[in-house]
């Protein structure tokens, strides 16, 4: 048993004293995490809502945009970072352009797909009664649009959550900073507590988004 | 020097062609890492996905596993994994195969569900035993979606795997995770591109051998809009 203190101290899964006196540390990395993640999907929205539009509107380009995005969407997030690194640095912009690059192309497709999923009747029916294009858009369609949208939001934010936790390599990470740390130092408390942060988040933000859904578009139900 | 330049002159050095770490090696070991974790995640995903949606229950289960998946940062999943399972491919393999199933679930489910009842009825009607009809005549018909799932699923493992190294594995991350450590900028982007055109790779090849599989007679009845696979992106 002597000297044999040092070998035989178990790490364990949740050190809960280490744990307290560190709240700050976890706040601050949930507090990035969720500012990374909103401004990748706000970003994204007033860059998707548009170029999903005119996606939309010509058809000719419809193709060649989804199947780039298509393309660009396989380039893994770590490689992308790595890139920008030798030009926008170890910084928030670096992880920004991949996290709002992604998140633009979850959300223009579902942008497009909601658009042309309109029902041609409704769309003769808005002309009928008289509609101009810009209001065609605005009060007909994008209304129609907005369930598939929704859903374009709800996996764009998910999957960033999860993305930004990858953007520790680069000296960010939110919460994935506290994944880093747990790799590195071989601890499991910040390892386990920022997972499962990581993975609340991540859910309660798709049921918040759900919640919303419904009583913002009480269409969607039935579409 | 340019960037751009220097990272020519990387890959035109003969030493980062040969050796433990020179390319070769690293490509064998990312496609033989991710090749493992693909096929044992087809095999157990493609069954339980065809049979969910064959049956047509649990369809909630089918669907959302995708979204949980989505949830798990695919880093915390590859860190836990060394931490219980230590130093080895073992880890990587688990966490990546673990990564594999949700899409290929997810999207045989859709897959098996969106075959018309008609037709079912039809397979039905001319004799056709469960089994039979499940092989004969629904999977065919579900190919492109289960084969979409299984590139999406491929296409994740190759991007993910490039965390390995974090993990002390091989494969293209390491010239990543390595120029980083090293603050060397030609190796980082040098990795970066080899990681990328080899996800680049797989997608087309993926979706050359689905042209292969898919029959002949149900590609013309391919609508004008193929559905697409779940999106899913976890590295």
């Amino acid at each position: 048993m002597q000297g044999g203190l040092f070998l035989d101290y178990v790490d364990p899964w949740i050190n809960w004293t280490w744990l307290g006196s560190h709240v700050a540390v976890f706040s601050d990395a949930f507090l990035q995490h969720i500012t990374l993640t909103l401004i990748a999907i706000g970003v994204g929205l007033v860059i998707s809502l548009p170029m999903g539009i005119v996606a939309h509107r010509w058809r000719a380009l419809r193709n060649p945009v989804l199947t780039l995005f298509g393309i660009f969407y396989t380039i893994p997030s770590i490689a992308l970072f790595a890139i920008l690194i030798p030009y926008t640095g170890l910084s928030t912009l670096t992880a920004e352009i991949g996290l709002v690059g992604y998140a633009v192309l979850i959300l223009t497709r579902n942008v497009v797909v909601g658009l042309d999923a309109v029902p041609k009747d409704i769309l003769d029916a808005a002309d009928g009664m008289g509609y101009r294009s810009v209001a065609r858009l605005l009060r007909v369609e994008l209304p129609l649009a907005l369930p598939a949208i929704f859903a374009g939001i709800r996996i764009a934010t998910v999957t960033t959550i999860g993305l930004v936790t990858i953007t520790a390599v680069i000296g960010l990470g939110g919460l994935g900073q506290l994944i880093l740390q747990g790799l590195v130092e071989n601890f499991h408390t910040p390892l386990l507590v920022a997972t499962i942060l990581s993975i609340a988040l991540a859910l309660v933000a798709d049921l918040v988004l759900a919640g919303t859904q419904r009583l913002a578009l009480p269409w969607s139900r039935s579409a | 020097m340019s960037v751009l330049g220097q990272v020519v002159q990387w890959f035109a050095d003969p030493s980062h062609w040969a050796g433990p770490d020179g390319i070769p090696t690293r490509l064998v070991e990312h496609v033989q890492l991710s090749a493992e974790s693909v096929l044992i995640g087809a095999v157990i995903a493609l069954p339980v996905g065809i049979a969910l949606g064959h049956f047509g229950r649990f369809g909630n289960l089918a669907m959302n596993v995708s979204n949980v998946g989505r949830a798990v940062p695919s880093f915390a999943l590859l860190v836990l994994a060394f931490q219980v399972f230590g130093l080895g491919d073992l880890p990587i393999i688990i966490s990546l195969t673990a990564l594999a199933i949700p899409p290929m679930v997810t999207n045989s489910y859709v897959a098996m569900r969106e075959v018309d009842p008609d037709v079912k009825d039809a397979a039905r009607g001319m004799g056709y035993r469960e089994l039979a009809q499940v092989l004969r005549v629904e999977l065919p018909l579900a190919v492109p979606l289960v084969m979409a799932g299984i590139r999406t699923s491929a296409v994740q493992v190759v991007a993910t795997a490039t965390l390995a190294a974090l993990i002390a594995g091989g494969g293209f991350g390491r010239y990543i995770i390595d120029g980083l450590d090293q603050q060397d900028y030609t190796k980082l982007v040098a990795g970066a591109i080899l990681v990328a055109l080899l996800a680049l790779a797989t997608e087309l090849s993926l979706a050359w051998a689905e042209r292969l599989l898919v029959p002949r007679g149900i590609r013309l009845m391919t609508r004008p809009l193929p559905r697409q696979a779940t999106t899913f992106k976890a590295a």
